[in-house]
């Protein structure tokens, strides 16, 4: 053996070692029934029988009281943005392009904001409190998964007042 | 608290994009030799180790813990690993005090890292999830649009963010240990920097670092043995909330705010800005300092923008300087940046922190935060016997 000084060579520092890790995902009844909806191009959330809040995507149990959600709610395919940013930044596996609008979304109904892409308009258009709605693949390619949900656009309907949503942020 | 507890020894790296000079146990090594020094103590005079850092994925090393022990004196002794994300450098120095003060040892060695050159911490916080969309692309993904809610609520200018960026900046200068020295920093250079996520602007985000920090905490009878001032702990507490709950306000989140009240009534502070003589609290974007002005007591709410605004968290002239160090926006070696924070005020109340030292510190808070703004940890440090 010869060490890296006697053959001029720079000393190994660094081994890059990409760790590649498959699991196994159990959604549970609340999620499982989250997933089913987006396969029929629904939204399915679940509320709280204590404090009536409306969570979706569910999470079978309500956070704040401990007690299962077991109501089941459809929710509205629009929803208002209560807040979001512009995505500059490029990143592996990417599917789109940037620039694009990461928004917190408050579907109709529902008591908590999850987050979406929003297309369909030009970044600097975009607003707190915009009306959006769920733009859904087509029938053949839904499927248990958010890709479901191709993207949020606008309505076209007046922004949403800031006093109505300014307890989702 | 049972028995008193107090900092008598601390140390840190130099903290950089990639310290390739040194693997992770000698990273960690580096800082607790220091503070070793510092307390004028060699590895056998350690009782115990308690050692944090962020996720395991970060480095891709499960379980680092075990194989440090050998770098850190712990063979044959008691060691333990603290996780509460990002805030978990605060949390491992509370774990180790909590052993001080409960008596069960009397001389703790408490250590923190992050060595991010290793993988890569930012893809590590965006693993694809079966029910969400992929769109988060890091940390700032997920705090913009948070940020941009506190905006809207609290009626803030644009410019708040740039002030706090060139502050930390200009105060890392003065500390040799800060991986970001930018020598000719302006609101001019953070304002044209790129948007990474509009509102966050690429020089109001903090760096990806290596770096560790170390601590050497003591009993009673040890400090009053111990050659330099002690800095004793006046009140210490950790909180935390679900990140999704119906009326959760992320903007300014209980959790927080529950963590510096218990804080603060232990330490007898009823008004923290007049009561606190400096603060290193985890601000590792920008607008992260108006906020947690506001959810530590410092400005009512809708008003800490004000505050910094008008120069009071500034080492130059203000009355409540924060983040004298840089802060996190100088230095994130992510594991660490909380204990930085609490080692920082160490060195305030000691009177060892140089060239960003500010006069006359009896008392001061470090605080650290993490998840989705989800856990806390926080701590007083004075510089009399509580």
């Amino acid at each position: 053996m010869t060490d890296a000084t006697s053959t001029g060579q720079e000393p190994v520092a660094i081994m890059e070692s990409p760790i590649h890790v498959d699991y196994r995902f159990t959604a549970g009844l609340a999620q499982s029934r989250f997933l089913k909806g987006l396969s029929q191009g629904r939204f399915l959330g679940q509320r709280c029988p204590r404090c009536h809040k409306v969570y979706v995507p569910p999470r079978g149990s309500c956070p704040t009281d401990g007690v299962p959600t077991t109501d089941e709610v459809e929710l509205s395919n629009q929803g208002t943005v209560t807040t979001y940013c512009v995505v500059n930044v490029p990143f592996q596996g990417q599917s789109i392009e940037i620039p694009y609008i990461c928004a917190q979304i408050l579907l109709d109904g529902a008591n908590l904001a999850f987050m979406g892409l929003i297309q369909e308009i030009a970044a600097d258009q975009v607003r707190m409190g915009m009306r959006v709605e769920a733009v859904w693949v087509p029938p053949e390619e839904l499927g248990p998964t958010m890709a479901s949900v191709r993207h949020f656009r606008p309505t076209g309907e007046p922004d949403a007042d800031y006093e109505s949503f300014k307890e989702y942020l | 608290m049972a028995e008193r507890c107090a900092v008598i020894g601390a140390g840190q790296t130099k903290h950089a994009a990639k310290r390739e000079d040194v693997s992770i146990a000698g990273l960690v090594r580096e800082a607790a030799e220091r503070a070793l020094e510092d307390a004028a103590m060699d590895w056998g005079d350690i009782d115990a180790v308690v050692i944090g850092k962020a996720p395991d994925m970060f480095e891709g090393v499960m379980m680092p813990e075990l194989y440090l022990a050998p770098a850190l004196g712990a063979v044959g002794k008691p060691m333990v690993r603290v996780h509460t994300a990002g805030s978990v450098g605060g949390s491992t120095a509370i774990v180790a005090a909590h052993l001080v003060t409960s008596g069960v040892h009397r001389r703790v060695l408490t250590v923190a890292f992050e060595k991010q050159s290793d993988s890569d911490a930012m893809w590590a916080l965006s693993v694809p999830q079966p029910f969400s969309a992929p769109l988060l692309a890091g940390a700032g993904g997920y705090f913009a649009p948070i940020i941009r809610a506190y905006m809207r609520r609290s009626g803030a200018p644009d410019h708040i963010g740039i002030v706090v960026a060139v502050k930390d900046r200009k105060q890392a200068l003065k500390n040799p240990y800060a991986h970001l020295h930018i020598e000719d920093i302006s609101f001019e250079m953070v304002r044209d920097s790129i948007m990474l996520w509009d509102p966050i602007r690429y020089l109001e985000t903090c760096p990806s670092s290596d770096g560790a920090a170390a601590m050497v905490l003591a009993d009673e009878d040890c400090a009053a043995a111990s050659p330099r001032r002690p800095a004793w702990v006046h009140g210490m507490a950790m909180r935390s909330e679900p990140t999704m709950f119906a009326g959760r306000d992320q903007v300014n989140p209980q959790a927080g705010r529950d963590c510096a009240a218990d804080v603060y009534a232990q330490a007898g502070i009823t008004d923290p800005r007049s009561q606190i003589d400096v603060a290193e609290v985890y601000v590792p974007f920008s607008w992260y300092e108006p906020m947690w002005l506001e959810n530590l007591g410092f400005a009512p709410d809708g008003e800490g923008w004000k505050l910094t605004d008008s120069g009071a968290t500034a080492l130059d002239g203000g009355d409540i300087p924060w983040n004298c160090s840089g802060g996190v926006l100088s230095s994130n070696p992510i594991g660490a940046s909380g204990m930085l924070r609490f080692l920082e005020v160490a060195l305030q109340v000691r009177g060892q922190a140089g060239a960003h030292q500010v006069d006359g510190v009896r008392r001061a808070l470090g605080h650290a935060y993490g998840g989705g703004s989800q856990f806390f940890s926080m701590w007083v440090l004075g510089t009399e016997k509580p």
